[in-house]
Parts: structure tokens; C-alpha cells; sequence
């Protein structure tokens, strides 16, 4: 009896979690302008969208934003990780973890603040600048919970051996954690493509992503190219963090 | 000249002093064992010796060398890790390789010698394999390979088969001690094994709480410790509470509570000093009756207890009042596990030169 209702609660919770997508997914394959009722399948909503010109800018951006964006916050991360592992240092987890944990509207705000005192046009760079900002303390924990589980008698063994410490690092230190700064990588990529509300207080007028997008076009109504724009989104968002999963589990999860 | 000169090293943590003010020489092609319990300093001057640390004050030198400017990578100096420290990403050959790589040695030359090293090792058909695949003993050869391969002045060892059963343990011990007189190359050794220590070293230093308390060959660590941390601390020791009280030119008179007069070695004491006896359980005579007259010391008891050990018996003996004193029987007769019982009436004796009295 109560596994059965452990079992119903269990299919409750993923039905409300997963039920909405597969609408939405359902819903940009329906060849109907309304999200109503199903009326046939049709590939049309996904021709819309690549005929779209304001959508393909903002995919475009959206791309550039986060490709940057992960790149740059994985060479910073990777370090400030490194620097979090060698160094017991007090203030220093908290420099980098705080951004975490201070609500993303917060950050939004102050980072808007910030950037009209110090006279940057918001934009394009401006968005990757905070995008950086809020993506290198998720980095740095992924690769410092990868530093935590190597022994640390490894680098040593290397300089014991005849490796300078850059030798060390490079030859020992850097294959030993590549899967956890690839998985950081990957969930920079991924909160940097579909982040909204940082995106939303730093873009200004001229500059325009793909969740920037989306919100303005629902706000007339909510048409299958959005739905269609979703799922490409969700699957892009998926397939990145079932393969950072993959290479760091213990970190992503969290163990 | 000796090969690695120390001098006076101090290393603090905070409040806490590692190592106080050591100092030692170690000669080329020794065997030489830092033997002490966990946290007596063993540990952080090796890694000193290593590069790892630094000290705060003191040098040491290395052919007379100083190493304080030494960076680790550039001293001819090499450790094997207590956890092998094996890079895992790299194959067996790609481990023993790493060191010849960092001499940019020619891949031809790289490719013969580690060839050589692994049949050294008896591993020649694993070097494909990854650390992760090998068994423990198997890693340690690897980790011991790496460690030669460049033929470095000075080997250091960080308790190197903690990590092995006890079997594997005894038989690497014996290739240690071949493989050093191979090789020639000077070992220190560190360890909280005190039989490991005895068998496989030249000389001993054995540690307590950043200082060195005796630095000798291990027969004179065993048969004459200089104080009791380590009487106490390498092998098993009877110690007991004493008074001199007549001094003669080489032997002397103990007083001992509960017990009597008993005959000592002058170890060059005055009449009156107090201290303690260390007597080694093996050196006390034990049976049912003892010729009288033999030995200087002869006392009668009863079986206290006994541990019955399979090779022998240590029977806890009570002599006098409440003075117990352990001795060693081999169980080398036949079909008999043990010859006394607890509450038999037993004889012990030792000779007067069995003990070391030590002051304090």
C-alpha cells in the first residue's frame, strides 16, 4: 500500500515537472496557430522560425554570448577553483561563492547600476561581462571538488621527479581534473544561454537573446515558434548537461 | 664528508613545533631509517629534505651543497609516496618514463632504460598497463622504478608498505634491502614500524616530538637504549623504577621497591641516582627451578599471566611485592603449547649486564 502511494506521489511530482515541456514540445509540432487543441503534425512553425530574422539575431547573440561567456568564466574559474584548493584562505570562498547565493535580480540590478557609473553602453558586452561575472563561481566549484579528490601527493611526485611547477600543472595537475573544467564549462554554456534576468537588466535596447526574445514575443500571445524556439533551446540545454554529467558526476551532483 | 649534512633544523606550525632543532649525518650508501610515532616530525623533515617544506631555521646539505636554494625539481634527490603516488592517467612505461622525460633525455634512450627498469622489477609485460590495473605490491615496484630510474644521490622513503599486507610486507622488506645494496644508492627510510625499521636499516634515528632521542645501529638501539621513550617505543621492555645504591668500577647495586638489591652494568652513575631499569623480556631467564649461580640476578615468583604468542610465551612473572616482570620462553619443545600455568611457583634470572639502567 504505501509503496503504491510512493510510487503515485513519485509519478505526481515528475508528471508536474515534465508535463509542461512535453506540451510545449507537443505543441510546436501542432499545425494550429493556437495552443488549443492538436490538429495535425507540421514541421511549419520550425520554417517560421528560420525564416525569422529578429530570432536568428537573437540565437545568434545568444550564442556568442554564452560561447564567450564559457570560455572566459572557465579560464577564471579554473584558476579561482585552483586558488580555493591550494590556498586555506578565509575570504576568498566567500569572494567567489557569494554571487551564487545573492539573488540573480540583485545581481542584475547592481551590475546595471555598475555599468551605467563606470559610462559602458550596455550591449552586447555587457552582457557577457555579467554573464562572466555569475558563471565563474559555479565553475570554480566544479573544478575545485575535481582538485579536492586528487591526491595531493600527485603534483608533488611530479616536482619530486624533475617537473617544474608549470610542468606539474600542465602534465599532471591539468589531465587529472580536464573532465571537472569541461563540466564547468558546459554548465557555464548552459546558464549563460538561457539566463534571463541579468540578461534582462543589462542588454539595454540594442542587443537582444534569445530568452529576451521569447519574453517579448508572449507578450503579444504565445505562438507555436515559440514553442518551436523552446524545444530547440531545452534540447541544446539537455544534451550539454547530460554530457557535463557524464564527465563530473560527483561534482554535479553535488557529492 | 658525509653525503647529507643536518644541521640544527627547526620547522613550527603555528604553535606547534614539528621538528625542534634537528641535526644528523647520513652517509653515502646508507641505510638510514627515521623511526618515531605519528606526529613525532619524521614526516616534515623528510619532505624538507624533499623540497616540499622548507625549514624556519638550520640548512642542510647535500655534497656539501646548501638546498635551501634548491628548488625540489632541481635536487637529485627523489620519494617514494606512502600512497605510491602514481599518475593514474599515465601507463606503467609513461610513469617510469616521466623523470627521463623532465631530463629530456632522447625518446631512443627513454624507451631502453625504461625497458631495463621494468625487468628490473619483474614487471616487463605490464608496462601498457595504468596503475589503476596493477595489485599493490605491483604499484610499489612501479612506484620504487620511478623513483630509480634517474638514478638519483639520495632516495627518501615515506613509509613506502604501510599500505601492504603483512605477507607482501615481509618479502618486499627483503627486496628492499637487496635492491638498495643493488643499486648503492642511499636510502632514508621513515617509518612507525620499529621491527621494520631493525631489519631493513643501517642506522636508526628514532624520533619523539621534533627531536631525535637515539641515533644509532639498530642492535645498540635495541640492546642499549639510551632513555626510556625508547626502551619503551622499540620492542617490548620491562621497566622498572630504581635507586642506585652501591657503585663499583663496572658493575653496580639497584635498589628496587618490593624487590631488593638488584646487579647492574655501571653505566657511569653516582651512588643515589634514580631512574629505571630496561630489561628486555628475551633476556630474562625463566623455568620451574634455575641452577643457582649463573646469573647475578635470581629471584622466585608465581605465573602473574601469559600471552600465548605461537613461537613463544610471554609470561607475566610476579616477583616480590607487586614488582611483575615479563620473560620470553620459545615454544620449541614438542607437543607442549605451554610449560607453566598461571599461579605456578617459577624462577627468573638475568645476568647483571642484561638491563640498562637510565637515569631519570
Amino acid at each position: 500500500m504505501s509503496r503504491k502511494l510512493l510510487a503515485a506521489s513519485g509519478i505526481a511530482v515528475y508528471a508536474f515537472l515534465y508535463l509542461p515541456l512535453v506540451v510545449v514540445i507537443a505543441y510546436s509540432f501542432n499545425n494550429s496557430k493556437l495552443n488549443a487543441e492538436w490538429v495535425g503534425f507540421t514541421w511549419h512553425w520550425y520554417r517560421v522560425l528560420l525564416s525569422d530574422d529578429i530570432m536568428l539575431k537573437a540565437a545568434g547573440n545568444s550564442l556568442l554570448i554564452a560561447l564567450t561567456a564559457s570560455l572566459a568564466s572557465t579560464v577564471l574559474g579554473t584558476m579561482a577553483g585552483y586558488a580555493l584548493y591550494r590556498y586555506k584562505l578565509k575570504l576568498l570562498p566567500v569572494l567567489v561563492m557569494a554571487p551564487l547565493a545573492i539573488p540573480e535580480i540583485l545581481v542584475g540590478v547592481s551590475l546595471l547600476i555598475f555599468f551605467v557609473a563606470i559610462n559602458l553602453t550596455l550591449g552586447l558586452l555587457s552582457i557577457m561581462l555579467s554573464h562572466i561575472a555569475f558563471c565563474v563561481g559555479f565553475v570554480a566549484i566544479v573544478v575545485r571538488s575535481r582538485l579536492s579528490g586528487m591526491d595531493e601527493s600527485l603534483p608533488e611526485a611530479a616536482r619530486d621527479l624533475g617537473a617544474t611547477p608549470f610542468q606539474a600543472f600542465r602534465l599532471v595537475t591539468l589531465p587529472l581534473i580536464a573532465p571537472g573544467i569541461i563540466a564547468g564549462a558546459l554548465l557555464a554554456f548552459t546558464l549563460s544561454i538561457d539566463d534571463f534576468v541579468i540578461t534582462f537588466f543589462t542588454a539595454g535596447v540594442g542587443a537582444s537573446t534569445l530568452p529576451l526574445q521569447i519574453y517579448s514575443m508572449i507578450k503579444i500571445a504565445v505562438t507555436p515558434e515559440v514553442n518551436a524556439i523552446s524545444t530547440l533551446l531545452m534540447l541544446l540545454t539537455l544534451f550539454l548537461i547530460v554530457v557535463a554529467s557524464r564527465l563530473s558526476p560527483d561534482s554535479i551532483r553535488g557529492r | 664528508m658525509a653525503l647529507l649534512e643536518i644541521r640544527n633544523i627547526v620547522r613550527r606550525f603555528g604553535d606547534f613545533t614539528a621538528v625542534d632543532g634537528v641535526s644528523m649525518d647520513i652517509e653515502a650508501g646508507e641505510f638510514f631509517t627515521l623511526l618515531g610515532p605519528s606526529g613525532c616530525g619524521k614526516t616534515t623533515l623528510l619532505r624538507m629534505i624533499a623540497g616540499f617544506d622548507s625549514p624556519q631555521s638550520g640548512e642542510m646539505l647535500l655534497d656539501g651543497r646548501d638546498l635551501a636554494s634548491i628548488a625540489p625539481e632541481k635536487r637529485p634527490i627523489h620519494t617514494v609516496f606512502q600512497s605510491y603516488a602514481l599518475f593514474p592517467h599515465m601507463t606503467v612505461a609513461e610513469n617510469i618514463a616521466f623523470p627521463l622525460r623532465m631530463r629530456k633525455m632522447g625518446k631512443a634512450e627513454i624507451g631502453e632504460k625504461v625497458r631495463q627498469s621494468l625487468e628490473d622489477v619483474r614487471l616487463a609485460d605490464r608496462g601498457g598497463r595504468y596503475p589503476g590495473e596493477l595489485s599493490g605490491g605491483q604499484r610499489q615496484r612501479v612506484a620504487l622504478a620511478r623513483a630509480l630510474v634517474n638514478r638519483p644521490r639520495l632516495l627518501l622513503l615515506d613509509e613506502p608498505l604501510a599500505a601492504l599486507d603483512m605477507k607482501l610486507r615481509e618479502q618486499m622488506q627483503l627486496e628492499l634491502i637487496n635492491l638498495q645494496k643493488e643499486v648503492g644508492i642511499t636510502f632514508i627510510y621513515v617509518t612507525h614500524d620499529q621491527t621494520e625499521a631493525l631489519a631493513l636499516s643501517h642506522r636508526i634515528a628514532v624520533m619523539n616530538g621534533g627531536k631525535v632521542e637515539q641515533l644509532d645501529e639498530p642492535s645498540k638501539i635495541y640492546d642499549s637504549p639510551k632513555n626510556r621513550f625508547v626502551a619503551d617505543f622499540i620492542g617490548t621492555c620491562n621497566l622498572i623504577d630504581a635507586e642506585v645504591s652501591v657503585v663499583g668500577e663496572e658493575k653496580m647495586v639497584l635498589q628496587i621497591g618490593g624487590l631488593g638489591e638488584v646487579a647492574a652494568k655501571n653505566p657511569g652513575t653516582t651512588c643515589g641516582a634514580k631512574g629505571i631499569l630496561a630489561l628486555r623480556p628475551e633476556k630474562v631467564r625463566i623455568a620451574a627451578q634455575l641452577v643457582p649461580g649463573s646469573d647475578e640476578n635470581h629471584f622466585k615468583g608465581r605465573v602473574h599471566d601469559f600471552l600465548y604468542m605461537g613461537d613463544v610465551t610471554v609470561y607475566i612473572v610476579e616477583v616480590g611485592e607487586g614488582v611483575h616482570i615479563e620473560a620470553l620462553l620459545p615454544n620449541s619443545a614438542a607437543g607442549r603449547p605451554r610449560i607453566l600455568a598461571v599461579g605456578d611457583p617459577v624462577e627468573i634470572s638475568w645476568r647483571y649486564d642484561a638491563g640498562t639502567f637510565l637515569d631519570g
